[in-house]
């Protein structure tokens, strides 16, 4: 393959790593943020969307890089997330007088780190994505380096992160070392019908590494913290599109290296799955700041994309896919609403400071009364799709693990509907606690929009969601 | 004519516009309210005028589903509606009830108007579409999303421990219907079709049909409510404004005994032969203990929600004795207990509106100031003890005689419950009723007005027409009833 055809195929990336550069040294010339700089950013990012849809399938770098349905379908949703992060983070920070150039740019070279993770057909390529991503998450994340909290988050996510990375580098040496190769192609040869220790070694910790990326429980200690103290439309961006890349990175690490031993790792995610289910429900009870509760939906959430990815094979990854984009556009939504309130100048954070929410603010009050119903799985809330992607597909298995495994979970998000439910019970049962200030408008924009899809733009957009995850989902096991 | 039923389930959603768009116009002030009453109050009678229609086109010969449309959706599902002879009746009794639900609430509600009447229009076209699904996902649909207006209804306009009571309502409900969610997507999986037509002839392995039986009783136990996971059901009832509890009583837990019939009786024959002594249990001890607990009330509306869930107990009784008899009288008795509690809890409304309580002991002596209430009063509390010439007579003299057929103690058991019924009601209504008016505050208490006369004849009216000429009913149900009972035979090979 000559180089010029291989470069076809990484277009996207090359898109994002040249405009990420020259935006670099606009700003650095221009010394501040504007709407055009901002502008610019949003459009590289759409622009390398578009490159990913119409840009030609296949291997690029040796099988390094594929370019395929399923990193097509990922790289469109994280774009154009990223390009919402961008909106709202700027808007967000402008308003508080602390607008950087920089934070465009680090939200590109993000969203590059995961372009390269969904389409990694190697480990190395998959540790470059996933240490590109992270190591702008960890900036992002204590962007607002005078508020201690911020900073505390950015120091916890990088300091954990590090760690999960050196296990990811720990697992990734085992197998190469038993594989005698990092291609997903050759560990799958070489994994084919034995289950060495060594290889199982390497997975496992392959696995640990992953799961704190996507802030599964047990390893979710992190996330709490890090989305209590990050600036909310950073955390709004990084509970949204990294939570999609590093669910991507499951489904290829599993999907593309280790398709025959679906008997080994999927006992490894199913319990990986039910602890998080159950520490996202229960913990999240105790919860009275909404950041944190949300944390805590979070890692309930990706405990049933888990269990979409523990039921293998394409029905599994269909619904895994399915799911994830449901649970971007409901997070995105909830964070973007969250950002537009505040009270005297104060932002609105804990579950009280809704109180009578409904009055004041009757459509960001609906606007979340539809994200807490879909986090709930609520029919016809596009929550409740995700979840019938999901169980219908852990359910369709014939595994008895893997059913009690749906019966527990479903049981598990009964419990966290509490604190769903007191959520609306305060915007719409409690009195109003004095004047909420006019939100700002772009964050208003897009929770509205947000709460539009999850009911009942859905409906009709699962029509062409479903076949395109299903042509996606076909794309594994083919590296 | 296609699409009438469509029409018929998302004829409120269209008074839920135009009243979104009346008050973003008008804004929040007292003659908006007074517009959106008649905005809903037209909603829900032109509502009402094409069950209407749609009961006049029935063929009542045909067993099968009628006024069927079938849209493709995705991943499988399809937009599926459709009613047989077991449906449609809940149909118009849902859109029978509405329009003297929004009536009961002209003057009681008072703050949130307009948000009030958009969740009872909403819940309006949810319940209707749990009667018409033929698609067990949109089913699912219709079904849990019933949840969120009831939930908002009590905890917003509810009384004083209506937090707790909402809370309760919905989480009781969902941990019930989650399980039939998962016994659903199962069934999806298995069969490969979501289709409930297709479904009612499609053999599921004995063994299989026990679990999701389970799973499918989970959620319609608790709906109905049967003995022992009815206690949401009093705390819901106590709190939620009159109109609330007349949907809750009449229209709500119908969904659960609807559920049954549709569901657990034609799909899973097997599990429902197995279980039937566990329903009959469940039943006569319903009927018995909560009979006795109705009788130690002190509040008026939880003496009725108890009687609500003894009642109850026949109808389980009668669709798990598997002949026409037991459906015929199950059906029957939902229908009737749908027009009588919802007409008792608008009675508890209509002093309680005067005198803002409910208990029994604030009450006495009603006849000297109220005579037309008292005689409306006493003719539901007949129509609930199930004297012949009311409506609940038949129900209850039909599913005993089912039960009678499949289980003679199960029917002796249920009978006391007839006896008891008459002792609470009958109590309850000496006590309120009847002597001398010892309380002062009641001195001045009046009788009905023209809005509650006109909200209480055609309850009255249907009362008293169903008792007398069943067969109104019976024609629509007789072919489905028995399909329903054919297909149930030669599964069990009884």
């Amino acid at each position: 393959m000559t180089f010029s055809a291989n470069l076809s195929l990484v277009l996207p990336e090359v898109i994002l790593a040249g405009s990420a550069l020259a935006l670099l040294v606009w700003g650095a010339f221009q010394g501040k943020a504007s709407p055009a700089f901002t502008l610019a950013s949003v459009l590289a990012l759409l622009a390398a969307a578009f490159a990913a849809v119409v840009g030609p399938h296949g291997h690029a770098f040796n099988g390094a890089y594929s370019a395929d349905a399923a990193s097509t379908y990922a790289k469109v949703a994280i774009f154009i997330s990223s390009a919402v992060g961008i909106v709202l983070g700027d808007r967000w920070l402008a308003q508080r007088g602390d607008q950087k150039f920089e934070y465009a740019v680090l939200i590109i070279l993000a969203a590059l780190g995961m372009g390269v993770t969904v389409s990694a057909g190697d480990l190395i390529s998959l540790y470059i994505g996933v240490e590109l991503q992270s190591l702008a998450l960890y900036v992002l994340a204590a962007f607002r380096r005078d508020d201690a909290k911020a900073s505390e988050a950015g120091l916890k996510y990088f300091v954990l992160g590090a760690l999960s990375s050196g296990l990811l580098l720990y697992g990734s040496s085992l197998i190469y070392g038993f594989a005698g190769s990092t291609r997903f192609t050759d560990i799958a040869a070489a994994a084919h019908g034995t289950h060495g220790v060594g290889l199982l070694f390497g997975l496992i910790f392959l696995i640990c590494g992953l799961a704190f990326k996507v802030s599964a429980a047990p390893f979710h200690m992190w996330t709490p913290d890090v989305y209590e103290g990050a600036p909310t439309p950073v955390v709004g961006f990084f509970a949204a599109a990294p939570k999609l890349a590093a669910m991507m990175m499951f489904a290829r690490v599993l999907g593309d290296a280790f398709p025959d031993s679906v008997g080994q790792w999927r006992q490894v995610l199913v319990i990986a799955a039910l602890i998080s289910v159950f520490v996202g429900a229960f913990a999240g009870l105790a919860q009275t700041n909404l950041k944190r509760l949300w944390a805590y939906s979070s890692i309930a959430n990706v405990g049933y994309a888990l269990l979409g990815v523990a039921t293998g094979g394409e029905t599994g990854l269909h619904a895994m896919l399915v799911f994830m984009i449901l649970y971007m556009v409901d997070v995105t939504g909830f964070f973007a609403c969250l950002q537009a309130l505040s009270r005297d100048g104060k932002p609105m954070e804990t579950v009280e400071d809704m109180a009578g929410l409904i009055k004041e603010r009757p459509g960001i009050a609906l606007a979340m009364t539809a994200f807490s119903l879909s986090a709930l799985g609520l029919p016809p809330f596009s929550g409740f799709w995700s979840k019938f992607y999901v169980f219908k597909a852990a359910l369709g298995t014939g595994d008895v693990l893997m059913q009690t495994a749906a019966v527990l979970g479903l049981v598990g998000s009964v419990v966290g509907a509490f604190y769903y439910l007191r959520l609306i019970k305060s915007m719409w049962f409690d009195a109003s606690k004095g004047s909420v200030d006019a939100p700002a408008p772009a964050a208003r924009a897009v929770g509205f929009a947000a709460a539009l899809f999850a009911f009942p733009v859905v409906l009709f957009a699962l029509v062409w969601l479903d076949p395109a995850a299903k042509a996606a989902a076909a794309a594994f096991g083919h590296a | 004519m296609t699409g009438l039923l469509s029409l018929t389930t998302f004829a409120p959603l269209v008074g839920v516009a135009v009243l979104l768009a009346v008050r973003t116009i008008k804004g929040d002030s007292a003659a908006t309210d007074a517009l959106a009453k008649w905005i809903a109050l037209a909603t829900t009678l032109v509502t009402f005028a094409l069950s209407i229609l749609l009961v006049a086109q029935f063929d009542a010969k045909n067993p099968g589903f009628q006024f069927v449309e079938d849209v493709a959706w995705f991943a499988g599902l399809h937009y599926r509606m459709g009613v047989d002879g077991i449906s449609i009746l809940f149909v118009l009794l849902t859109a029978f009830l509405l329009p003297i639900c929004i009536l009961a609430s002209w003057t009681s509600i008072e703050k949130r108007v307009v948000e009030y009447l958009i969740a009872f229009l909403v819940l309006e076209t949810l319940v209707i579409g749990v009667f018409c699904a033929l698609d067990l996902i949109l089913f699912y649909l219709f079904f849990e999303g019933g949840l969120v207006p009831m939930f908002l209804i009590i905890g917003i306009w509810g009384g004083k421990r209506r937090i707790y009571a909402a809370y309760k309502f919905f989480l009781y409900t969902l941990l019930g219907s989650v399980l039939m969610l998962a016994a659903i997507l199962a069934m999806i999986s298995i069969s490969g079709t979501s289709s409930i037509p297709e479904l009612m002839s499609f053999k599921f392995a004995p063994w299989l049909q026990t679990w999701l039986w389970l799973a499918f009783f989970a959620s319609f136990a608790v709906k109905m409510p049967m003995w022992p996971v009815h206690t949401w059901l009093p705390d819901a009832h106590v709190e939620a404004p009159t109109a609330g509890s007349v949907i809750l009583a009449g229209i709500l837990l119908k969904m659960g005994g609807y559920g049954f019939m549709r569901f657990s009786l034609p799909m899973f024959p097997n599990a429902s032969e197995m279980f039937q002594p566990l329903v009959f249990a469940m039943s006569a001890i319903a009927i018995v203990y909560t009979s006795l607990v109705a009788f130690r009330q002190t509040d008026i509306k939880k003496l009725i929600a108890y009687s609500s869930v003894a009642h109850m107990g026949f109808v389980t009784m009668g669709i798990f004795s598997g002949n026409a008899a037991g459906e015929q009288g199950a059906i029957f008795q939902m229908l009737s207990h749908g027009v009588i509690s919802g007409a008792l809890f608008l009675c508890v409304g209509v002093v309680y509106d005067r005198m803002h309580t409910r208990e029994i002991a604030f009450y006495g002596g009603l006849t000297n100031r109220m005579p037309l209430y008292a005689a409306t009063f006493l003719l539901f509390t007949m129509g609930n003890v199930g004297l012949p010439g009311t409506s609940g007579f038949v129900g209850e003299i039909l599913t005993m005689t089912g039960t009678y057929q499949a289980s003679t103690w199960t029917a002796i058991v249920a009978a006391s419950g007839v006896i008891l019924s008459a002792m609470y009601a009958l109590t309850l209504y000496r006590r309120v009723m009847f002597g001398e008016i010892v309380n002062p505050e009641l001195k001045t208490i009046t009788d009905l007005d023209k809005r509650e006369i006109l909200i209480f004849a055609p309850l009255i009216v249907s009362t008293l027409v169903l008792g007398v000429y069943p067969n109104f009913v019976f024609n629509l149900t007789a072919s489905s009833v028995d399909a329903l009972v054919g297909a149930w035979r030669a599964a069990v090979g009884g």
